[in-house]
């Protein structure tokens, strides 16, 4: 039984990482032609640098991801303490319009940005990615933060307030504090969805501004150029000791505490 | 701090970006341009009831079905594991369940191009032992198998956070009351685990319904999809009243089946990932 269970887990794992274990080793493979070992190389590393395309694709999508996670943290986070103070009428419309692109179909999502945005006559590029970046993040950062508001002391804020605090002072010594995780799970959450989004990027966007996943889509028909793929084992390897180094670090923490 | 109106911002944002932009998808599906200017029309719903739009639109409920039974039929034995190992395995495991979805999803679906192709890697392995080679590619099976690879871990997250809630205790009170694992199984963990289910089920079901990226990849542009039919209206025919029609019914479709969702899951104490 135990050797069915491991047997299984393997299986399914071999299935998870097979296509990406592939895509790596072919990022060294020395042939342009997906599929064929063409002999050990590095060149598709050093080609990477060098590709223009590739890099700008990156430079969009970091850019974006970060300004859209950031711009779209302070806004949410300032939106989910007015939603919590409101009446119960305006909280609950709000709450159930900003489900709405969350529920949404992402592909919904985009058209219906780009519709409003020729219907406006804004020409697509930078600036529209961007909205609708910080539009789809939005929403993720009010629902990591409302939870922390509900659990907070409502009386906190008062008391600070009536040991003389400024109502700012009150809001970073006070509420912020109490509030923080929330925070930076809505950020990393909306920096994640930024990353990797393709959709809603892919009719937002305008000519000229593209990220990775734009890139790749567009490559995919004629074949990937092999940089992509080394980019990726380069960004997946990051990824793979940022997480691995987390989860030392806080399986770490759960056994002092357990210890203590 | 009974301010509400700093929220307003955040309001005004709301329409512009969230409820203006589905007017405007309801206001195309319901016009037409005519010599005499914009006219009020119905003709966009009504193509979609053609039969080739009704064969899309079934063909999408279809796979996406199929690849959503997989997933659970995968995912649950997967979740139930992972739930009964011990601490530290666990945490690891899980998060290699996590792991693929930090590639780019359209590069994970490509690489199955490579794994899959005529001369890919699967047929090479199986020329290796001297059977012929099989088309793999292009075909329904291809798509499905797209579904259940990038979907799989949403099966697996929600049931694996609810079963690892359940008291330990109640499954061993059903045995102490003489139940076999079997019937274990089939009164105490599935029943309880039903909500991790059921978000398990809307999770893989919404976004397999609405893909456009993993059908062309996969299936060559032969499968069309609801997502491809919509995404062509908008990008290359340029017909904006069909698409928005399209867009406007697979939103309804949605929603109206995550109500249900919702609400069976409310009185079922949720199961979701976050």
């Amino acid at each position: 039984m135990r050797f069915l269970k491991r047997f299984y887990v393997g299986i399914i794992f071999f299935f998870l990482y097979a296509p990406i274990i592939i895509l790596m080793i072919f990022s060294f493979s020395d042939s342009k032609f997906r599929g064929h070992w063409g002999g050990f190389t590095l060149r598709w590393y050093v080609e990477l640098f060098r590709d223009r395309e590739i890099m700008s694709a990156l430079y969009y999508t970091v850019l974006i991801a970060v300004l859209a996670s950031l711009i779209a943290t302070i806004i949410g986070t300032i939106a989910a303490i007015g939603i919590h103070n409101m009446g119960k009428f305006g909280r609950n419309i709000i709450i159930n319009l900003t489900y709405l692109p969350m529920l949404n179909p992402d592909i919904v999502t985009g058209i219906s940005l780009m519709i409003l945005f020729v219907f406006l006559k804004v020409e697509r590029g930078f600036f529209t990615l961007l909205l609708a970046h910080i539009t789809f993040n939005i929403p993720y950062v009010i629902f990591a933060v409302m939870p922390k508001l509900k659990q907070m002391n409502k009386h906190l804020y008062e008391a600070a307030l009536d040991l003389g605090a400024t109502p700012s002072y009150a809001f970073r010594k006070v509420i912020l504090p109490e509030i923080m995780p929330g925070v930076v799970t809505g950020l990393i959450l909306a920096f994640t969805l930024s990353i990797d989004d393709f959709v809603i990027s892919y009719f937002t966007t305008g000519a000229g501004v593209s990220n990775l996943s734009i890139v790749i889509h567009s490559m995919a028909r004629l074949g990937i150029n092999p940089s992509i793929n080394a980019l990726s084992t380069l960004m997946f390897i990051t990824v793979l000791l940022l997480l691995l180094i987390v989860n030392k670090r806080s399986s770490n923490n759960s056994r002092k505490e357990n210890a203590v | 701090m009974k301010k509400g109106w700093i929220a307003y911002p955040y309001v005004v944002w709301l329409i512009m970006f969230i409820f203006v932009p589905l007017l405007l998808i309801v206001f195309y599906s319901v016009i037409k341009t005519t010599d005499q200017g914009i006219v009020f029309t119905l003709e966009h719903f009504q193509r979609f009831f053609e039969p080739i739009y009704i064969m899309v639109l079934l063909r999408s409920l279809y796979l996406a079905l199929i690849s959503t039974v997989i997933c659970l039929l995968l995912g649950y034995p997967l979740a139930m594991i992972l739930a009964s190992k011990d601490y530290r395995h666990k945490r690891v495991l899980l998060l290699l369940v996590v792991i693929p979805m930090w590639m780019n999803f359209l590069l994970r679906t490509y690489a199955w191009l490579t794994l899959l192709e005529k001369n890919g890697v699967i047929n090479s392995f199986i020329s290796f032992l001297g059977l012929p080679k099989m088309e793999l590619l292009y075909n329904q099976g291809a798509v499905v198998l797209g579904m259940v690879y990038n979907f799989l871990p949403f099966m697996v997250l929600p049931i694996y956070s609810v079963l690892i809630k359940i008291d330990k205790s109640i499954i061993e009170a059903a045995e102490d009351l003489g139940a076999n694992s079997r019937v274990v199984f089939r009164k105490v963990i599935f029943p309880l685990s039903l909500p991790g289910v059921v978000s398990g089920i809307t999770m893989v079901y919404m976004p397999a319904v609405t893909t456009f990226v993993i059908s062309r990849l996969l299936g060559g542009g032969q499968f069309t999809l609801i997502g491809n039919l919509i995404e062509q209206q908008f990008l290359y025919t340029g017909e904006w009243g069909f698409g928005s029609a399209l867009s406007l019914i697979m939103m309804i479709l949605i929603l109206f089946s995550m109500a249900i969702m919702s609400k069976y899951e409310k009185e079922n104490e949720g199961g979701g990932l976050f």
